[in-house]
């Protein structure tokens, strides 16, 4: 715990940052190649899910784009980005549940993301805590 | 043959993850020795890659598709030097426990591996 917190430059993927690059890249190559391939192959058989899987990765894209390049602009940008995939896990996670019919496919999201071991759901949570903690040690030094 | 390498890598890339795991909870970046063993990881993950484009071009088709099979041969044989780069960039605790969450990521590409190839 020591070590993180002596230097902090501008970047935001230093320490656990560096966790959430990993997960975030991940994330971005599984939802877009799938989405891709899907609506490809067969958009037509689940319009609505893969559309959705497509925007999920375009957001964990940009998300993972603004960790990297850091800075107090490139942090609020994500930090909106995170919530607003929080708040497309959760819309998306209980509309599959309520309403399966409309989703005849899955999507990244479905279940809060059960087919990928809810990563999905706790990743905001945890980027939005690492952003947040980013900002008050940089008011802290000044 | 290509079921049992996917087993291996699968149990390769967790005891990588584990070791990995270990020194982060020592609080220490990852060394020369777990480099050496993502290299290992990232060799059997590769030759993973030739054999299975050799099984397609001798005409045997994955139960899911070509495609998705072939994309996951890409993103196993990319995964764990793409967390090993991270990790050498993040010197202290959380560059290992990168390599460690990359083997994990490994080992569930392999579990979706078996099933696309039809084991």
């Amino acid at each position: 715990m020591t070590a993180v917190s002596q230097e902090r430059p501008r970047s935001l993927v230093s320490g656990p940052g560096m966790l959430l690059v990993w997960f975030y890249g991940v994330m971005v190559v599984g939802a877009l190649s799938r989405s891709v391939y899907e609506i490809a192959t067969k958009f037509d058989r689940a319009p609505l899910a893969y559309a959705l899987s497509a925007l999920a990765g375009l957001v964990y894209a940009f998300i993972t784009y603004s960790l990297v390049r850091g800075g107090e602009r490139a942090r609020r940008a994500a930090l909106v980005c995170c919530a607003a995939e929080l708040a497309g896990v959760l819309v998306v996670g209980t509309w599959t549940l309520l309403d399966p019919s409309a989703f005849p496919d899955s999507t990244v999201w479905s279940d809060y993301g059960m087919g990928y071991v809810f990563i999905p759901v706790l990743l905001p949570l945890s980027a939005l805590h690492w952003l947040r903690r980013s900002a008050a040690a940089d008011a802290g030094q000044g | 043959m290509l079921d049992a390498l996917t087993v291996v890598t699968a149990v390769t890339a967790l005891l990588l993850a584990a070791w990995c795991g270990w020194a982060a909870y020592r609080d220490q970046p990852t060394k020369d020795w777990h480099f050496i063993g993502m290299a290992v990881v990232s060799l059997l993950a590769a030759v993973q890659l030739v054999i299975g484009v050799v099984q397609l071009a001798r005409g045997e088709e994955p139960e899911q598709g070509t495609a998705i099979f072939v994309a996951y041969l890409l993103g196993a044989a990319a995964c764990v030097p793409a967390a090993g780069f991270m990790s050498l960039a993040e010197r202290s605790r959380w560059g290992s426990v990168t390599a460690a969450a990359g083997g994990v990521v490994l080992a569930v590409l392999e579990v979706r591996l078996y099933d696309i190839w039809g084991g």
